[in-house]
């Protein structure tokens, strides 16, 4: 029997097999990053099509993509930043950047997201070169996690087109059923803002009273998901409010200004 | 029966790693919502014991008995980081499903058990069959769990409706507890208790005789 246990033997067969397996997970990494950065970008991109409820069977997603156009606002001002890189833009990595981002006090923090960054990747989509809809990220904590989503609305900036999440920690069967078709379904022509300009859309508590004048703005609940029910409410009247993009879409109503046309 | 047959076949019933030898089970409970994910779950556990189990066993003669837990665990850690690249690559949507998951086979104690107790003592094609067959063991388990768990908790079987909810205007009441991670303690309960009503041999020696009533107690002393 060999001896194993001599101290030249034990540190060489720690370097070699540490410089093995080092080699072989790099070149995986290296050799699959295109195909997982690939593999992401089309995530995000098929769930702000799901939101506008623009998926189609027949097409791709890249296809179906040439109708959005992606555009960067400033939040607090609600103008378009053309100066800004589209592709390198993540607002994760900008809030959390003192610079970039503010820090929301416990009163404005209802959706529960510590800090909110300056700026914001929105997507327009086109129809025939007309705008067709407007695709805001928004995000908030429901019981688990952050919940991170796609708002798309019409034109008008107050009727609801689809509410979409890709990425969330809710309960399996209860607060993950915010992927139900269903339940994703009942936002469709739901309404955003009251007469006096206060954001009304909210998720109730069990069904919502159709015969109520607050019908349009309300959404059934979750069943069993209270908690999350109650997180997507706040987290949409945090990013529909004045922190949110309140600026942006007072700005887009009174100034009317229409974004360039695309090629579709 | 041969060697390489009982080391392959063994673990699915006769010495099953969550059943008989009780390893593994965060995982059972965790993942188990889903026969989707569960199934890759089983595929990638599968692939890592029996790939971990085969190269602890090449360099078996040669790992020096101060750092083999060390060499076994970066063995093993490799091979699972290159199933996470895998995944990711090629099946986003589960790896996102499983995210941290993945990592945690690490440290199931089925991989790190089977490199220790068998790989290091046996050839390279025994181990590997032996790595198979304990994966196979826990994939075995982790469907049936996965079965009953999304079957009543969702009434559905990798996704397709069996029995419509209530909530999708269907007549089942879905089980909400069985969505959640402890629901599979029950199942996993009622496994045992079947396959060693099966399997008799399985029972275990009680540690404790509890004596029925304090009066039988009292006549005992007597």
């Amino acid at each position: 029997m060999r001896n194993n246990d001599t101290v030249f033997k034990t540190i060489f067969v720690a370097i070699t097999l540490c410089l093995i397996c080092s080699a072989i997970i790099s070149s995986a990494a290296v050799g699959l990053r295109d195909l997982q950065e690939a593999n992401q970008k089309l995530d995000k991109q098929s769930k702000v099509l799901a939101s506008a409820r623009l998926l189609d069977k027949s097409k791709s997603i890249e296809e179906l993509f040439l109708s959005i156009k992606e555009k960067i606002i400033d939040l607090d001002t609600g103008e378009f930043i053309d100066s800004m890189d589209l592709d390198s833009f993540n607002e994760s990595s900008l809030a959390r950047d003192d610079t970039t981002s503010i820090f929301l006090t416990s009163s404005e923090d209802i959706a529960l997201i510590k800090r909110r960054e300056n700026y914001q990747k929105i997507y327009l989509h086109y129809s025939n070169e007309t705008l067709k809809s407007i695709i805001l990220p928004v995000r908030g904590y429901g019981l688990w996690g952050t919940l991170y989503g796609y708002l798309a609305v019409k034109p008008d900036l107050q009727t609801i087109i689809g509410l979409e999440f890709f990425q969330h920690k809710e309960t399996p069967g209860l607060g993950a059923e915010v992927d139900n078709p269903r339940w994703k379904a009942l936002w469709r022509n739901k309404k955003i803002y009251g007469d006096t300009g206060e954001v009304l859309i909210s998720v109730v508590k069990g069904t919502v009273n159709s015969s109520s004048t607050l019908s349009d703005y309300q959404v059934d609940g979750l069943s069993g998901a209270t908690i999350t029910s109650k997180g997507v409410s706040n987290l949409l009247t945090f990013w529909l409010g004045e922190l949110g993009y309140l600026p942006f879409i007072k700005r887009f109503k009174k100034d009317t200004l229409i974004p360039e046309k695309i090629d579709v | 029966m041969s060697k390489a047959r009982e080391v392959l076949i063994n673990p699915i019933f006769n010495d099953n790693p969550i059943a008989l030898q009780i390893l593994g089970i965060c995982s059972a409970l965790a993942i188990t919502s889903s026969m989707n994910v569960t199934l890759i779950m089983c595929f990638a556990l599968t692939a890592v014991v029996s790939l971990s189990n085969l190269f602890v066993s090449l360099i078996r003669n040669h790992i020096p008995t101060n750092i083999r837990i060390i060499v076994q665990m970066t063995i093993i850690s490799s091979l699972v980081i290159l199933v996470d690249e895998l995944l990711k690559a090629y099946d986003y949507e589960t790896s996102r499903t499983l995210s941290v998951f993945v990592g945690l086979i690490i440290t199931n104690c089925i991989v790190m058990g089977r490199a220790e107790a068998f790989a290091m003592q046996n050839t390279p094609w025994l181990s590997f069959l032996d790595g198979l067959g304990n994966g196979l063991g826990y994939s075995v388990i982790l469907l049936i769990v996965a079965f009953f768990r999304e079957l009543l908790g969702a009434g559905t079987l990798f996704g397709y409706e069996i029995m419509v909810l209530v909530q999708n205007g269907g007549w089942y009441q879905g089980n909400n507890f069985m969505l959640l991670p402890a629901s599979s303690f029950f199942v996993i309960g009622l496994l045992i208790w079947a396959l060693r009503s099966w399997k008799t041999d399985q029972i275990e020696e009680p540690q404790f005789n509890l004596i029925q009533n304090s009066l039988e107690a009292e006549n005992r002393k007597i």
